[in-house]
């Protein structure tokens, strides 16, 4: 009964109506689209990362942090036993880091040289390019980043220059290979990649690693012999972190919409209960006790919310599902940046976040419609019927 | 007629020892020549790059191979850099941080100022003699000038650059010429030495230049000693850490 009642009214006033749902449906929209773009980047992130790179996860070094390569030159050791025991059952595969220097076009740049097992197939890289080049003194991956950096083609030949176990320079030609399109910059931006075996041997660390990755859904194992177990949510923190510190902003914006459409509907409540004094006074007089009649102007105010979400669906639900089916083309490449980002962007949209959506703009627009129809429950119907209310 | 006679005979006596000279002999009178009880220095560095170059301007208090104090007097975005190397270990001060860094690590691989010299060439002043296992490969003349041609191969673990090929002049007693090479027998970086002067008696480049054979089209860069003295006292004050900040 209340219930149509307050539809009736709300439906009633048409345009006042129709320009509060809009406001409250735009917000809706951009609080969903926004939540679902940052979901789709940490989502693609976390699979980009699992599948170029650490797999089920990885065993660190003690000493290996991938933040500080001054620490390279005394991250590596024999693998411990278990550890071992999975690369020997080709669960598993290790990578032995380093720091170079690189030559290519006779300047000298830094580079990262990571020795990976050219048969691994743990991992989503090309590491198959580096195998079966015996007449190539160092086969040479990199990605496409790394190959715009430094000008370098497949079959160009330039200097590597490296410091072994012993801490004595050595030096020779590595030749590109292969050029790899990653999306995950942490393979690309500075890094060579070369046979493990030969790495092994340049540095004179021979069956040492830095760091072990294995496939997914093995469980740690018992004895790490003092290696770190590293998860995917640990290896995707940073990612995290980035996406963490750019969502102020966008809460920011659509904390402002939602503001707008809530005031809309406070200014729309306030007004209704100036303009209606006497038909809130005749339904006091013919009944309805002072509670009723402050639900009724909260549900009608309240009711936006749920056009909203109906409006939501009718004006953006086709661009939502465009997106949601079609992604977002991103106009730059953020892999520069230190971000791995698709190319484009697919938002996510699930249960949870379009639940928690509806019931924030719900409780927003509840208190916003309750709170100017306290006044009601002051008003005296004899008041109210001559069109006084309380101020 | 006597004196001309005296003359040849002092000029054959002195070329006789230096032929007579061993290798170990040789190595080690390089070795006296370009280290000393302690010296003072005031020298400046000159870094050419692809389209200009820089000079900076140091002073060096340096006593044995242990202990070394440098400050940099110009330009003025370096003036007031200070660094202390005692032992193995290296700090450096910039006073636009106010801070004391240890130079550790790969970091002593790192060029110094961005010249072709590294914070390890710079340390790396043991005597050749504990370091390298010499062979004489021959004689040749360079701007008529007799030098001996020596290679010198690592016999401790750790050194930067396994090898080295060395040509000495057989008067000075100075590497005129250095090529370093990585273990893999690949030229790394080559230096050289001019200017040669008689100091306190004995005989010191006043010009070196540096050079990363591995960087195309490099000028290298120039070290010019403007000011060196030999065996002064230096006051043991001179290498203590609070001096960084002073």
């Amino acid at each position: 009964m209340l219930f149509k009642i307050a539809l009736k009214n709300l439906l009633g006033a048409r345009l006042r109506t129709f320009l509060n749902v809009l406001v409250t449906a735009f917000s809706f929209f951009l609080i969903l689209f926004m939540s679902a773009m940052y979901d789709g980047m940490l989502q693609h992130a976390k699979q980009v990362t699992m599948d170029t790179e650490i797999a089920g996860g990885a065993y660190w070094h003690p000493e290996y942090d991938p933040l500080d390569p001054m620490k390279f030159e005394d991250a590596h050791s024999a693998l411990p036993a278990e550890i071992q025991s999975l690369v020997d059952q080709k669960k598993a595969f290790p990578v032995l880091v380093s720091q170079a220097s690189i030559y290519p076009g006779g300047r000298i740049m830094p580079a990262i040289m990571k020795g990976i097992p050219p048969d691994q197939n743990i991992v989503n890289m090309p590491t198959g390019a580096l195998a079966g080049h015996d007449d190539i003194s160092i086969p040479v991956l990199i990605g496409k980043g790394m190959a715009s950096d430094t000008k370098l083609k497949v079959g160009d030949v330039f200097t590597i220059r490296w410091l072994d176990a012993d801490r004595t320079y050595d030096a020779d030609e590595g030749t590109v290979v292969h050029i790899m399109d990653t999306e995950n910059f942490k393979l690309d931006m500075g890094h060579i990649w070369i046979p493990l075996k030969k790495a092994q041997t340049m540095l004179a660390m021979e069956q040492e690693a830095t760091y072990v990755t294995y496939e997914k859904g093995l469980p740690t194992v018992q004895d790490k012999g003092g290696w770190i177990p590293r998860d995917i949510n640990y290896l995707v923190q940073d990612m995290e972190a980035i996406i963490e510190a750019d969502k102020p902003g966008a809460i920011i914006m659509y904390m402002i919409i939602l503001a707008l459409a809530a005031m809309g509907i406070f200014n729309a409540q306030v007004l209704s209960i100036f303009r209606r004094g006497r038909e809130i006074g005749t339904l006091m007089a013919i009944g309805m006790t002072r509670q009723r009649v402050v639900g009724l102007f909260t549900l009608e105010g309240g009711l936006n919310a749920v056009l909203a979400a109906v409006a939501t669906l009718i004006f953006f639900g086709p661009i939502l599902w465009y997106f949601g089916a079609n992604g977002i083309p991103l106009p730059i490449d953020y892999s520069e940046m230190g971000m791995i980002m698709a190319k484009r962007l697919m938002p996510i949209y699930t249960i949870g976040l379009i639940v928690s959506t509806t019931v924030l703009v719900s409780v927003v627009v509840l208190i916003v419609s309750y709170i100017p129809s306290r006044r009601i429950s002051r008003m005296q119907p004899t008041d109210a019927l001559r069109g006084k209310v309380v101020a | 007629m006597i004196k001309i006679l005296i003359s040849i005979l002092s000029f054959a006596f002195l070329l006789g020892q230096s032929n007579d000279m061993s290798v170990q002999d040789i190595i080690r009178a390089m070795d006296n020549n370009l280290n000393a009880k302690s010296r003072i220095l005031t020298s400046k560095m000159i870094v050419h790059g692809r389209r200009s170059s820089r000079t900076i301007e140091s002073k060096n208090w340096v006593v044995g191979i242990d202990k070394a104090f440098t400050e940099y007097l110009s330009p003025p975005r370096e003036a007031g850099t200070k660094m202390l190397k005692l032992d193995d270990k290296l700090w450096t001060y910039s006073p636009q941080t106010d801070r004391v860094i240890q130079i550790s690590g790969h970091m002593l691989r790192q060029s110094v100022m961005g010249s072709d010299m590294s914070y390890n060439d710079m340390m790396e002043d043991r005597p050749l003699m504990e370091l390298y296992e010499a062979t004489l490969e021959g004689s040749v003349e360079i701007d008529g000038r007799d030098h001996w041609i020596m290679l010198l191969t690592a016999k401790v673990k750790g050194l930067s650059y396994p090898m080295r090929r060395a040509w000495i002049d057989k008067e000075y007693l100075l590497p005129m010429k250095e090529e370093l090479y990585a273990k893999s027998g690949k030229l790394l970086k080559t230096s050289t030495m001019d200017g040669i002067k008689k100091v306190q008696g004995r005989w010191f480049p006043t010009r070196f230049i540096f050079k990363d054979e591995l960087k195309r089209n490099s000028k290298g860069t120039e070290w010019v000693i403007d000011e060196i003295e030999f065996d002064s006292e230096i006051a043991e004050s001179r290498f203590s850490k609070a001096r960084l900040r002073k």
